[in-house]
């Protein structure tokens, strides 16, 4: 059935996501950071981690006082600032991917289980996420950093460990009304294995739902990332992760505010990007708009 | 023809949409007498509900409606139609929908469902608001009304939720009551009840009915004048006694065959169906809306059909209409 | 109505059994709390005391028992840092995240409710649209961040209000502001897809039908029933706000729970960081449970029988 309608969709859903604002000026935005991460060797004008004590806190090129060499400026080690705003799109995304990619396993799989199977197997599931929800993230994620020591590994599993939460959620409801429909039951009647339905059946028929996720949650991952190592239990220094930059520029923020505006802006630009693009996915792919 | 309650003439309807401007009601002409009922038939999608949804004035925000005249109980509604509109209903013109369950708002009391619009338009008291539900209650077959004012939807069957919705509907006694498809999600043996009860109340208070349906069945139960609606104009207009006698658009002899006839069509013979689909509506589509489904298409169908008059009121909008007998 | 709310009753019983048994085992999952508490430089001796000490040698069942029938007496444990009870801490510090927590939830229902009907009975309007907006940039604007930024502005550019601390009541007004704004989308985007869908059905129309003029129709009719998902989703709310008042509570220098946590956590007090998750995940799941039970009493259906 799948196999039936998708080749005269495909061009169609293609036509309609290049129509859409969100998902072009989102997807174009999420594209150009990607690059300037996976290029950010030959971009960065500076090493992001070379101090010079003399050029302290230097302003950026709008200001007096600024030097052609920093275009951005440096911060309070006399690192150049342009340079780690670009390495620390690496952080975001890198941060972003790794954590998407635990979570969205363990989500998916509890989901389709749960959905799936029903039963006993819905309500144990169903209990675990109820509990995981009630659990106040930022608190938990913090104290499990902060036990685990400070480090992109313990950050990326912590995180990935905790939210997983809304990939369960959906993909248990996908797959729960994937389950009785003509083309499922026609392979259970022809005695397909379960884990083949499971993964090689439902799980192609909800991709556009958790495209939508993925990106909802990649936003999300980026924000706590940002928060946490803000509260200095997240990326450890020197790393240049903009939520540390903004912390590490706080206490300069009464002379120098750019210190915290430049990565604090790059921050929205990217989940704005990203959320851009989730919604524009959301609506090209879910049910008729209103 | 008796002096006329609803007189609505060339009314358009148009939506606009991401491929166009979908011309869902392309010039129709609506007349219904005191007393009457007229019987809106066609298949979904040929424009039926939208148009009484734009009698009632409740179309959606976005939808264009135009018309060269709209007289409601003699007043002249064509200018200002929203404003005198949202003054009449529920009064003079009322509305029952095609799923009682969803028509019903499943977290108030059916009493307060009943009485809402009569206690604030006519002023009375809950008492004599009440009073009055549960006569109307009484009055649809519903037993024991007085109790049942305090229940909520979800205790009544379909059928019970429909005649609550006539009873809601009736409360302010209108002149002219819509009915969007009232049978449609119901069985088939409550169907007849209800449009038994509609009748019967038609008689009782003098009341103007305006019946839209895709059930050739439903017309012929209430054996009134039909107007077969096919891609936003009335292809047909004539009494249904005549209607099923003697269908003269093509497109209403289609309909008519597609019925199977116990005792006439010959058992295990195929059942014939109209070929090809209902065109879409969008844009400016100018000729006979019909003419790429119908067997008798000539060039002469590419030009606009002149309505040609038939008996009693009727007309048919076609070149090769069957002539009318006498 | 009875068996609904038992059920309902039961299962947040087991939700807060098995939340409070992952903040007791969080503290065990992560390593030692014995050198975690003696500190990187503390010696193996010292580490042995303080496992005596505080029993940690003793199995983790007999340690949860302990810890779990202490807690509903009442008695969350000693802080280590500060060698008085727990709860004598959390309840001098609880009450700023409750203010500031509960403030800025009225503040966002405020905003997001009106916002979100006037949003719905205009799609794409120039309300709907300038409603996206703040939907859109409030998702994008990390809290702490958007905080830091209006303390610069407001604070020491203009001077208005002042830049840290809780001792007047303007010290509220920029947290209050930024953690509303924080939570405002949601609500909004829920209140408006709720009432689009509500708007959309035949007992709306029916409503009109009937003569009911509109804005009778959206309080009476629209509003009832577009409010349950409102409902559900401003206890999960409520409780995000106070859990996550973390953020803004270190960034204003409040002495709410957060901050107490944040400071507990880098002065390795484990009992403290135990108890205020402890508490935090009750509240959510109080929260939401009473949620449930004001959805069952405004939707005569989840009642059960008439």
């Amino acid at each position: 059935m799948a196999e039936r309608t998708s080749p005269a969709r495909r061009p169609r859903a293609l036509r309609r996501l290049c129509r859409n604002s969100g998902v072009l000026i989102g997807g174009g935005l999420l594209a150009l950071i990607v690059l300037i991460a996976l290029f950010a060797p030959l971009l960065a004008p500076h090493d992001p981690l070379a101090q010079d004590l003399t050029r302290r806190l230097l302003p950026p090129f709008w200001q007096e006082r600024s030097v052609p060499e920093h275009l951005l400026g440096t911060d309070h080690l006399g690192r150049d600032y342009l340079s780690r705003l670009i390495y620390g799109a690496r952080v975001s995304l890198g941060v972003g991917a790794g954590v998407i990619l635990v979570s969205g396993s363990i989500g998916i799989t509890l989901g389709l289980v749960a959905g799936y199977f029903g039963g006993w197997i819905d309500m144990v599931i169903s209990f675990i996420i109820t509990a995981r929800l009630s659990l106040p993230i930022v608190l938990v994620a913090l104290a499990a950093v902060a036990l685990g020591g400070a480090s992109l590994t313990t950050l990326v599993t912590v995180l990935g460990l905790l939210l997983w939460d809304r990939f369960a959620v959906v993909t248990r409801a996908a797959a729960q009304s994937l389950r009785h429909r003509e083309f499922i039951l026609g392979l259970r009647a022809l005695g397909a294995g379960k884990a083949r339905i499971l993964f090689l059946e439902i799980l192609p028929n909800m991709q556009a739902t958790i495209l939508v996720v993925l990106s909802l949650e990649v936003a999300n991952v980026i924000l706590l990332e940002a928060a946490l190592s803000f509260l200095g239990l997240g990326v450890r220094p020197p790393t240049p992760s903009w939520g540390l930059m903004i912390s590490e520029g706080r206490d300069n923020i009464l002379f120098d505010p750019w210190l915290i505006a430049l990565p604090g802006s790059a921050l929205c630009l990217l989940v704005l990007a990203v959320n851009l693009l989730g919604d524009g996915l959301r609506d090209v792919t879910g049910p008729v708009q209103r | 023809m008796t002096e006329s309650l609803l007189d609505i003439q060339n009314l358009r309807v148009s939506i606009p949409t991401e491929r166009g401007m979908l011309n869902a009601v392309r010039g129709v002409d609506l007349r219904i007498g005191r007393g009457e009922t007229l019987c809106l038939v066609g298949e979904s999608g040929c424009g039926k509900s939208l148009t009484a949804t734009a009698v009632m004035g409740l179309l959606p925000r976005h939808a264009r409606i135009t018309c060269d005249r709209f007289d409601l109980m003699g007043e002249d509604l064509t200018a200002r139609r929203e404003a005198k509109l949202s003054r009449l209903r529920g009064r003079e013109v009322t509305m029952i929908f095609q799923d009682p369950t969803s028509a019903l708002n499943p977290t108030l009391t059916v009493g307060r469902q009943l009485t809402e619009a009569v206690r604030r338009s006519e002023g009375l008291s809950r008492a004599a608001a009440e009073d009055r539900a549960v006569e109307m209650l009484e009055r649809v077959g519903i037993s024991n009304p007085g109790a049942r004012l305090a229940q909520y939807p979800h205790g009544f069957s379909g059928g019970q939720r429909q005649r609550i919705m006539i009873a809601s509907a009736l409360m302010e006694r209108p002149r002219l009551l819509i009915a969007d498809e009232p049978t449609t999600a119901l069985d088939v043996t409550i169907q007849a009840q209800i449009l038994r009860l509609l009748k019967e109340l038609q008689g009782e208070l003098g009341l103007s009915l305006l019946l839209i349906t895709h059930d050739l069945g439903v017309v012929a139960a209430m054996a009134s004048d039909v107007a077969v609606m096919y891609a936003g104009r009335i292809a047909e207009r004539a009494a249904a006694r005549d209607l099923f006698q003697q269908p003269r658009h093509p497109y209403t002899q289609g309909l008519l065959a597609a019925i199977p006839v116990p005792g006439v069509t010959p058992r295990g013979a195929p059942l014939s169906a109209i070929p090809g689909r209902v065109p879409e509506l969008i844009g400016e589509m100018p000729g006979c809306a019909f003419r790429e489904r119908c067997a008798r298409a000539t060039p002469a169908c590419d030009r606009d059909p002149l309505p040609r008059p038939g008996r009693g009121g009727g007309f048919v909008e076609c070149v090769h209409a069957t002539e009318a007998a006498r | 109505m009875l068996s609904f709310l038992s059920r309902r009753l039961f299962v947040a019983f087991c939700v807060c059994l098995t939340v409070s048994g992952l903040s007791f085992a969080l503290m065990f999952l992560a390593g030692d709390p014995a050198i975690a508490i003696a500190g990187s430089g503390g010696r193996a001796e010292d580490a042995e005391a303080i496992r005596i000490a505080y029993g940690f040698n003793r199995p983790l069942l007999v340690q949860y028992f302990d810890w779990i029938t202490s807690a509903l007496r009442g008695d969350l444990g000693q802080s280590i840092y500060f060698n008085i009870p727990v709860t004598e801490i959390i309840a001098s510090r609880i009450g700023v995240t409750l203010t500031l927590g509960c403030v800025a939830f009225v503040v966002a229902l405020a905003i997001a409710v009106p916002l979100g009907i006037a949003a719905a009975l205009g799609p794409n309007g120039w309300i709907d649209r300038i409603a996206l907006m703040i939907a859109v940039s409030g998702q994008a604007i990390p809290s702490f961040w958007l905080g830091l930024m209006a303390i610069v502005v407001f604070g020491v550019w203009y001077g208005w209000v002042p830049i840290s601390g809780a001792e007047t009541w303007q010290g509220y007004i920029l947290p209050v502001i930024v953690l509303s704004y924080y939570a405002v989308p949601e609500l909004m985007r829920i209140t408006r897809s709720g009432m689009i869908d509500v708007l959309s059905t035949d007992y709306v129309r029916a409503a009109r039908a009937k003569g009911l003029p509109m804005h009778l129709v959206v309080s009476r009719h629209a509003l009832r029933n577009a409010i349950l998902p409102l409902v559900s989703l401003s206890a999960v709310q409520l409780g995000q706000l106070l859990s996550g008042s973390i953020v803004i509570e270190s960034v204003f220098a409040l002495n709410g729970l957060g901050r107490l946590a944040w400071e507990s956590l880098l002065r390795s007090d484990l009992p403290v960081v135990q108890a205020i998750i402890l508490i935090l995940a009750l509240l959510y799941v109080v929260l939401t449970t009473l949620a449930d039970i004001l959805n069952a009493g405004l939707d005569p259906r989840l009642r059960g029988g008439a």
